[in-house]
């Protein structure tokens, strides 16, 4: 935005996800949900402070563009720490719904233009 | 995915439509007209997003190395959520709607009426890569100086293409393009199928 501190806060994103800057994995979208697991599994270690504040913004079903805005980090930088929470067990995620425009997404389309006509 | 196994809060199923069009037509302001929250941003590193260092020469301002995404909600239902994502408008952000576009039901394309010229580019977008879209003329001033027919046959649009005039500052308004665009998805659904649909 400013730009000002850009470069200092560049690296402090990264420290976050230990210099990484690629996830381990491709499959989180923008609108992949995220759910924390409660209880975690008993082999789960203890997370970092701030896997842990992400996994307090997941109690409940959160998508992962929203987890972004609301910790005011990036999406890569979510993305990363989610993946590590993925492998201990502490979240499951759900992919989108796939869409291609064949008879089969009627019924998804429908429920759509019925949610939008009630708005 | 991983751990599926493990029963946790239904999550809930997630479709996106995009906001597109050139810079500042109003896309922003869509968003946040239909959204039940107000429209929420990530600012996105450049490097991070997948832009070598290298590659921002050109760019004149190279402090300015992140790119801004807005984007609203709206719940259908308990197990279905409708993300609504405004595309970045300037031109040098664009790598990113490729990433944006994927999995999405379609797209907004909107116009402002002032200069249609501004949203060439997005038509062709999403032309090219066969992602259903309508155009929304976004009258600014609540001026529509052109019939839909008119801002068509300017845009050399296929008929299939509908054409909505509209003020992205209403929320009414703003729901009708919206749904202008699941009815044409819709009719692309139950022309692929063939059959007419009887089941239901
Ligand atoms: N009068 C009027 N102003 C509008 C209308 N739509 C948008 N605006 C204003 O036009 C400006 C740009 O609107 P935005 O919604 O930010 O446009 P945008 O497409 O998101 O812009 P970028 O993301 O920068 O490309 C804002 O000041 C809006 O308040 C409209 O229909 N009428
Ligand atoms: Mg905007």
């Amino acid at each position: 935005m400013s730009g000002g501190d850009t470069d200092g806060r560049l690296v402090r994103l990264f420290a976050l996800t230990g210099g990484r800057t690629r996830p381990s994995r491709a499959d989180f979208t923008l609108i992949t949900t995220v759910t924390a697991v409660d209880p975690p599994p008993t082999w789960a270690t203890r997370p970092q402070p701030e896997h842990q504040r992400i996994l307090r913004r997941c109690a409940e079903p959160i998508a992962v563009a929203e987890l972004a805005a609301l910790l005011d980090l990036p999406v890569s930088v979510v993305v990363i720490m989610l993946c590590d929470l993925l492998e201990s067990g502490r979240i499951t995620a759900r992919a989108p719904h796939p869409v291609s425009c064949q008879p089969e997404d009627l019924d998804l389309l429908q429920k759509v233009r019925d949610g939008l006509g009630r708005l | 995915m991983a751990g599926s196994d493990v029963i946790t809060r239904a999550a809930p199923d997630t479709v996106k439509i995009l906001i597109a069009g050139g810079f500042g037509v109003g896309k922003t302001t869509m968003v946040g007209s239909v959204s039940e929250i107000a429209p929420l941003r990530t600012e996105e590193p450049l490097t991070a997003a997948g832009l070598g260092v290298d590659d921002l020469d050109g760019i004149e301002e190279k402090r300015a190395t992140t790119v801004a995404l807005d984007f609203g909600r709206i719940t259908i239902g308990s197990d279905l959520v409708l993300y609504l994502f405004g595309t970045p408008g300037q031109q040098r952000f664009w790598f990113m709607w490729n990433d944006l576009a994927l999995g999405a039901l379609g797209a907004v394309v909107l116009i402002d009426v002032r200069r249609p010229e501004t949203s060439f580019a997005a038509i062709d977008f999403f032309e090219r890569r066969g992602i259903p879209f309508v155009v929304g003329v976004n009258g600014f001033y609540g001026d529509h100086p052109y019939p839909p027919d008119e801002i068509r046959e300017a845009l050399a649009l296929p008929d299939h293409v509908q054409v909505l005039l509209c003020d992205a500052r209403e929320r009414d308004s703003s729901r009708d393009v919206l749904i202008a665009l699941i009815d044409q998805l819709i009719a692309v659904a139950v022309h692929t199928g063939a059959a007419p649909r009887t089941d239901k």
